[in-house]
């Protein structure tokens, strides 16, 4: 793989996706093999917003790969604060790591902060735009779980400010994926993923109930509705609550359906679907590590 | 040729004559090569005058400034069927017309609040250009309606 950054799904081709994964698999099967291999190289993390499961897992998997973190810490308590730029930021940084993990508020930040640098830089999530590992460890569960031919996917929940599904309907047109967004129609996809949809060819269809796909999909990617999303809390509580599954409806509809979702939930799975086989989201958050050390040998190999 | 448009503006002697402006782009046109009239060009703008390619269009003559690319590429997205001509000593020494470039960069405000580049970050703004549209490099904003009103104001 040759890759100066990470900053978009786009970016990805299928070979690209598959050598990540394939790596990932070989690092879960046998994480010794792998414990030294970046002893001494070290993980710049720059997270202006903040993160639990991502930033743990970009230090588990650079410690897990023998390597260490430098970590700016929050917003509050660095030079941000004082009005440094993010450009700026990412220079100085750039000194001090191997290569650097970024998330930022802004949509666009990690391109432009990765034309400022060059180690290699990894988008963690910008804003509204794309999020590329989590999309590369949600392809890891797909992989394990129902594997990529003819793949019937729902992805419901914020379509419309969620990163992780803008980089994952971005990954699947490259796979042989049947699309199907389940949305309110205020969350609906944004224009410009309808655009690269559209002009990838993939086959992609928009409901607003889920009970029109339930049957038909191999996996359920679900998201969080934010409550921020809406005008008044009254029309979030009524919107969102037609958002929500649970065990009977999946017993009842397709007891073999996948059930994914980044993380944090709410309540919009509800906990008794933990207890299914199909439940994969806190299996899907562990496949963060590998993934991600995945990512980090093949960058670090890369920029050597 | 008394039905010929251009003679509704007088002649000018060193400088751009833009033609085939799309009807009511004009002062959109102006806006894009930094005039308002404030730094004493001498500026002609004739618009809504009938024509045959394009139903209603627009001129502008400015004397004394010739266009840079960075204006042509912008000017190509708001009128795309415009015709350049720079005029020296009255004659039309150069007749361009505007293609459509694959990118503008610098030109454009990016309309999401939220983008890297409406920030005091030292970049500038970027667009791809699409068949019916531009897309923010940065943030992937597509702006399809209005292009004009996005223009950046030196």
């Amino acid at each position: 793989m040759r890759q100066d950054h990470i900053i978009s799904a786009k970016q990805l081709s299928r070979r690209d996706i598959e050598a990540v994964l394939d790596r990932a698999a070989e690092i879960a099967a046998d994480p010794s093999a792998y414990a030294d291999r970046h002893e001494g190289s070290l993980l710049g993390l720059l997270f202006f917003e903040p993160s639990t499961r991502t930033k743990m897992s970009f230090s588990a998997a650079m410690k897990r790969l023998g390597g260490d973190i430098v970590d700016m810490g929050t917003v509050e308590s660095s030079s941000v604060k004082k009005g440094e730029s993010l450009a700026d930021t990412v220079r100085v940084v750039e000194g001090y790591a191997d290569a650097l993990v970024l998330r930022h508020p802004s949509e666009g930040a990690a391109q432009m902060a990765s034309e400022f640098v060059d180690a290699p830089l990894i988008n963690a999530g910008d804003g509204a735009g794309q999020h590329p590992t989590q999309t590369l460890l949600d392809l890891y569960t797909i992989r394990e779980n129902a594997g990529f031919d003819d793949l019937s996917i729902g992805i419901m929940g914020d379509l419309k400010y969620g990163r992780t599904v803008h980089s994952l309907a971005h990954a699947l047109t490259v796979f042989d994926a049947r699309q199907h967004f389940v949305s309110p129609e205020s969350l609906q996809l944004p224009r410009s993923v309808r655009y690269d949809l559209h002009e990838s060819g993939a086959e992609v269809r928009e409901h607003t109930d889920l009970d029109d796909v339930l049957s038909e999909l191999d996996v359920l990617y679900v998201t969080r509705i934010q409550k921020e999303r809406f005008p008044d809390e009254s029309e979030y509580h009524e919107v969102a609550g037609e958002y929500q599954i649970d065990a009977a409806t999946i017993r009842e509809h397709n007891e073999d359906l996948t059930v994914m979702h980044p993380l944090p939930r709410v309540d919009e799975i509800d906990h008794d679907v933990d207890e299914l086989d199909g439940a994969q989201y806190f299996q899907q958050a562990h496949n963060g590590v590998p993934v991600r050390m995945a990512l980090l040998d093949m960058v670090l190999e890369e920029s050597r | 040729m008394s039905d010929d448009p251009e003679l509704r503006v007088s002649k000018i002697r060193n400088g751009t004559v833009i033609d085939h402006i799309s009807g009511g782009q004009a002062l959109n046109v102006l806006a894009i090569i930094g005039i308002d009239g404030t730094s004493g060009e001498e500026v002609s703008v004739a618009m809504n005058i009938p024509s045959d390619r394009l139903g209603k269009k627009d001129i502008v003559k400015v004397e004394g400034r010739e266009l840079s690319q960075n204006e042509v590429d912008v000017l190509s997205l708001i009128a795309p069927a415009a015709t350049i001509n720079i005029v020296r000593e009255f004659d039309v020494a150069e007749k361009h017309r505007v293609e459509r470039p694959g990118r503008v960069e610098g030109v454009l405000e990016c309309p999401n609040r939220n983008c890297i580049t409406t920030e005091s970050e030292p970049v500038d703004s970027a667009f791809e250009v699409l068949d019916d549209g531009v897309r923010c490099e940065y943030c992937d904003t597509i702006i399809r309606e209005d292009i004009a009103a996005h223009i950046l104001v030196s």
